[in-house]
């Protein structure tokens, strides 16, 4: 065993850095990723080990950039894209969306695309504008993308990898106020003994209302699942981990259990991911549901500035204020 | 960098002031091009064959179109010059990524002609195999495989060999942001990837003054530090012989290179467009007179280097051709409902399998 105390950015560069060691086609592109090693130093010392060619710093480009990997892909490489922030995704929504997601589908398999697509999402760090986004339903909309989103610096080393070795495209979203979390990792750790990649897991189990949450929101609402416990309440936590494809066998297996469904997310309530859950939890588990699914999710409106997020994050109070109404029916 | 350094690396940069031109349009030689070698005889026969046969390919997807074969045709007619010579100056393990208005190209690199008009015809894959013909899924979305191209060219380069890639855009994709990031990240990486920009005048309805303000598209290679040229569109001896020495620039090393066609499109956008809406008859008759190729069978009679014979047998060729076509395109496609589920992911997902099991069962009830 080979174990050490890593923050999640760190856990995701050892990630990078075993995909990288196991496989010459595995490349690294994106701004400031190399000397740097980016803003967030998740690729930090890996254009030191790994070259000016594996460890691409490339122009200031986003679109540039995932359809330079496109091309890359083409010919046999995995890139792995990092885009420097969630609100500059959209300049590359185009090649994610019409390029990267359908090609494979278009050319009847001929062309696997491999490319994860790296995004620091969500806010809670203080940001100016566009720097706090939680752009996932653009991308679970959109057909032939895998999309997940990692919670803790243990999935975080796994994940990254198990995204790497997949043939489709991935988009990878970090929460980035969780960079610094930490946790024990073993470094040697075989991926195959890892979390399956696709699956959801039962963070904390309990027997009176099951919360849904993913990335960023996932140690809040822990974080409130033991603040409940104090008032004799019992949270089952599930972190959905993917959210294309969805593990709707361990959600439904927990809803069934407890009766009563919370989601938490950052992104903003209207159409976003929770709508997708709520609709399938109430389809599948319609008998077993004691009260509507409901949501504890961000503001429908655009991310405000630092000093009023807290305001517009769903924090332990909302998640815990949900579970209070959904004993309401 | 002096001022006489840096002029002389802007000049290696700059374009001719008028296009590249071998043949005038009545079909007579010019010699005022001597930078560029001419195409040996022997390619510029091969040249005339395939242009022949281009044509009569193209005129046959519109009919096909006008029967109902095809939901739509984006006609090449009148660029069969930048069509046949953007593919014959490639090796057959280059890449081509072509536009939608690109089919007579794919024909030429020898993809079967009912694959090439898959997608046109209604169905939801590209109908080749990429990888198989080195020749991209034509691209609908303007300008989006350009970065593609500057990828793969990349890694081509990477990888060890001198194979290049051929990326085809129109006048109006160049006002396209990924025209500019793909050009900038082949100069960037020194990527061996030639654009070729058949400018034809119009992106639909609107003219070129519209797109740009630039004295010609081929200067805007050289704010990229990418060598650039303009060629007459329509003479195929001066598109093959800028494009055979565009496509040994960027195989030799020294990157990416930028060639805009003078063209024009003598169709309308598609079928379903009204050319006469935007454009007069007296303009189409013009280019009329420019038309490729009569030019290219003057100028080959003109030096000996074509019969009556050669120019009757490529048309017998060209008719067979499109007999063929028409009888194979006239079976109704069989298509499989449940296909579209395969390949969304390499494994389809359970939402996808959910879903297919729904389709399936649709399909079923539809028999009764």
């Amino acid at each position: 065993m080979k174990t050490a105390t890593l923050t999640m950015a760190r856990s995701i560069n050892e990630g990078l850095r075993r995909a990288m060691e196991e496989d010459p086609k595995v490349l690294i592109m994106g701004e400031d990723v190399g000397k740097l090693g980016g803003v967030f130093r998740v690729t930090d010392g890996l254009q030191k080990d790994f070259g000016e060619d594996r460890v691409i710093d490339t122009p200031l480009a986003e679109s540039g950039i995932i359809g330079t990997a496109i091309g890359m892909a083409i010919r046999g490489y995995r890139p792995v894209c990092e885009i420097q922030f969630d609100g500059f995704v959209f300049p590359a929504a185009n090649q994610i969306i019409t390029q990267l997601a359908k090609m494979p589908m278009r050319s009847l398999g001929a062309l696997r695309l491999p490319v994860v697509v790296r995004v620091p999402c969500g806010g809670g760090i203080g940001a100016v504008e566009h720097h706090s986004e939680s752009p996932e339903s653009y991308f679970t909309h959109t057909a032939g993308l895998r999309v997940m989103a990692c919670a803790n610096p243990l999935d975080a080393y796994t994940m990254i990898q198990q995204a790497i070795r997949l043939d489709d495209p991935v988009i990878f979203f970090e929460p980035k106020r969780r960079y610094w979390e930490k946790a024990e990792i073993d470094l040697g750790m075989d991926l195959r003994e890892a979390w399956p990649v696709d699956r959801a897991k039962v963070v904390r189990e309990g027997t009176d209302v099951t919360v849904l949450a993913y990335g960023p929101m996932v140690k809040t609402v822990l974080d409130a699942a033991a603040a409940a416990e104090g008032e004799g309440r019992s949270l089952e936590v599930v972190d959905l981990r993917s959210l294309n494809p969805l593990d709707t066998e361990t959600v439904f297996r927990s809803v069934r259990k407890t009766g009563r469904c919370v989601v938490a997310h950052e992104a903003p309530t209207y159409s976003g991911f929770g709508a997708e859950l709520a609709a399938r939890i109430t389809e599948h588990c319609f008998y077993s549901l004691e009260a509507p699914v409901l949501r504890a999710c961000g503001f429908s409106t655009p991310y405000p500035p630092s000093r009023l997020e807290e305001h517009y994050l769903p924090d332990l109070d909302r998640v815990l204020d949900a579970v209070d109404r959904s004993f309401g029916w | 960098m002096s001022v006489k350094t840096h002029r002389q690396a802007v000049q290696g940069l700059l374009p001719a002031l008028t296009p590249v031109r071998f043949v005038t349009e009545d079909g007579s030689p010019v010699k005022e091009s001597a930078d560029y070698a001419e195409p040996s005889a022997e390619l510029l026969r091969e040249a005339y064959r395939r242009m022949v046969l281009g044509r009569r390919f193209d005129t046959q997807a519109t009919m096909l179109t006008k029967q109902g074969r095809l939901a739509v045709y984006p006609s090449s007619r009148g660029q069969e010059a930048c069509q046949i010579a953007g593919v014959l100056a490639l090796r057959e393990d280059d890449w081509l990524f072509p536009t939608y208005r690109d089919s007579t190209a794919l024909v030429t690199r020898g993809v079967d002609p009912v694959e090439v008009l898959t997608l046109l015809r209604g169905d939801w894959h590209c109908g080749y195999d990429p990888a198989a013909t080195r020749t991209a899924p034509q691209c609908t979305p303007l300008a989006t495989q350009l970065p593609h191209a500057s990828g793969l060219a990349h890694a081509l380069r990477s990888r060890g060999g001198d194979a290049v890639v051929m990326a085809f855009v129109g006048d109006g994709g160049t006002s396209e942001g990924d025209f500019h990031e793909a050009l900038n990240f082949a100069a960037v990486f020194k990527a061996p990837v030639v654009f070729f920009v058949q400018n034809n005048k119009y992106a639909i309805s609107v003219p070129l003054a519209r797109q740009t303000a630039a004295p010609a598209l081929a200067y805007k290679g050289v704010g990229y530090g990418v060598r650039s040229e303009q060629v007459d569109g329509n003479d195929l001896v001066a598109v093959l012989s800028v494009l055979t020495a565009a496509v040994e620039h960027a195989r030799t090393g020294h990157g990416p290179f930028l060639v805009e066609a003078h063209t024009y499109r003598m169709d309308p956008h598609t079928n379903a467009d009204d050319a006469g809406r935007y454009r007069d008859d007296a303009e189409v008759e013009r280019w009329q007179g420019a038309d490729p190729l009569a030019r290219l069978e003057t100028y080959l009679r003109g030096r000996d280097l074509l019969t009556d014979e050669d120019v009757a047998s490529a048309r017998e060729a060209a008719e067979a051709f499109a007999a063929d076509l028409r009888t194979r395109m006239n079976l109704d496609p069989e298509l499989d409902p449940l296909e579209l589920f395969d390949h969304v992911y390499a494994e389809p997902t359970p939402q996808l399998r959910e879903q297919r099991q729904m389709l399936a069962a649709e399909l079923q009830a539809e028999k009764g």
